[in-house]
């Protein structure tokens, strides 16, 4: 049973953008004073902004559509999945959010794609910033660490339980049904 | 008359003309820039976000009687090391000569040419701003306001910084930090004559 194609878009678009902008913020903090530091570092505030938002989408949609049934496996690894993505889904909030106050902290105010300007979350506060900083970094860290053993384990049932999980997030090969049922119909 | 008395007759005289001297010139003494609730800001655009700073240290000279403001004079002088902004980062990147350049020029200055009335308690201000040895002719719309028995003089004015060469090299480009810095000021006077 496939997941519905709405899911899987939201779900792979989010983890090209969430990977790319762990792997932006990563590379970005080390860069000296200059054009490319700077536009790297919007880059990033615009694409954690859209994460925010696609967050919400996703979380909306997660809640008004039951997904399929699951796999057969043990309930310890049952209970770990089910961890693992309501951590996920803390994450996929939490992080852009603490680096929008951060910014907002810094004296940066976040000016979407350049043209749309959003309220700060925080007013400036030099001390504030500086507890930020670390905050959005350690919770990008969890994050990253998160992603990991999603994916690990994701990889464990596809290529070593040999289940097929991973199917259930790709489209079908040939005009494969879609399988979720809307919880309200 | 002996020439002991005439000597001390002269002193006495000039002694007098002297003091008198102050009088006759009807000069109004400087005003008292008052450090609290003064403040020097300015914003810059970095891809469209408004980053602003503010200067610590800054005096002012203001002569200006705002009945007579034709006879006044304004000169300010402002600390380019003390720049200051929300992040530690651009603290220590401002003063470099990329921007500022605070080691070689130490201060920002204006020094008025004119000032003229330009409404019920506002003036304009035409002068020289100059910022790391490059001088412009600006005019600097100045409202003055009576608070209890001081003036607060308030305005705001827009400068290219290119002009001044501040983020030259490669942050010329106007499309990544934008040209114009708005300048904005609020400088709490004390002794200036009433409006």
């Amino acid at each position: 049973m496939r997941h519905h194609p709405v899911t899987m878009a939201l779900h792979w678009l989010l983890a090209l953008m969430i990977l790319g902008a762990l792997a932006v913020g990563l590379y970005m903090t080390g860069l000296p004073f200059s054009p490319t530091r700077l536009r790297l570092y919007n880059w990033h505030k615009w694409a954690g902004v859209t994460i925010l938002a696609l967050s919400a989408l996703r979380l909306l949609w997660r809640l008004t559509h039951r997904p399929p049934a699951e796999l057969p496996m043990a309930a310890w690894q049952r209970r770990a999945a089910h961890h693992v993505h309501a951590a996920l889904y803390l994450v996929f909030f939490a992080v852009p959010l603490a680096g929008w106050a951060y910014s907002s902290a810094a004296g940066f105010p976040v000016v979407l794609f350049g043209v749309l300007p959003l309220p700060d979350l925080v007013t400036p506060d030099r001390v504030l910033s500086e507890s930020l900083k670390p905050l959005h970094r350690w919770l990008a860290y969890a994050l990253a660490t998160l992603v990991v053993l999603h994916v690990a384990a994701a990889l464990k049932h596809h290529f070593v339980d040999r289940d097929g999980l991973l199917l259930r997030m790709m489209p079908a090969r040939r005009g494969g049904a879609p399988t979720v049922q809307p919880i309200h119909r | 008359m002996s020439t002991r008395t005439l000597s001390a007759l002269t002193a006495l005289f000039l002694a007098l003309a002297g003091a008198g001297a102050p009088l006759a010139l009807a000069q109004p003494r400087p005003a008292q820039l008052q450090a609290a609730g003064s403040e020097v800001a300015f914003t810059t655009r970095q891809m469209g976000v408004p980053v602003e700073g503010r200067f610590g240290s800054f005096s002012a000279q203001v002569v200006l009687d705002p009945r007579k403001p034709e006879s006044g004079s304004v000169r300010m002088a402002i600390d380019t090391a003390s720049a200051r902004f929300g992040s530690a980062e651009l603290d220590a990147e401002v003063p470099k000569p990329t921007w500022l350049h605070a080691a070689g020029f130490p201060q920002a200055t204006f020094q008025s040419t004119r000032i003229q009335a330009a409404g019920p308690g506002r003036f304009e201000v035409v002068g020289k701003l100059g910022i790391k040895g490059v001088s412009r002719d600006i005019v600097v719309p100045v409202q003055l306001a009576p608070a209890g028995t001081q003036h607060v003089a308030t305005g705001t004015f827009t400068i290219k910084r290119l002009d001044f060469k501040v983020g030259d090299g490669e942050w010329a480009d106007t499309s990544m930090l934008a040209n114009e810095v708005v300048v904005r000021f609020k400088l709490v006077l004390a002794g200036l004559p009433p409006l």
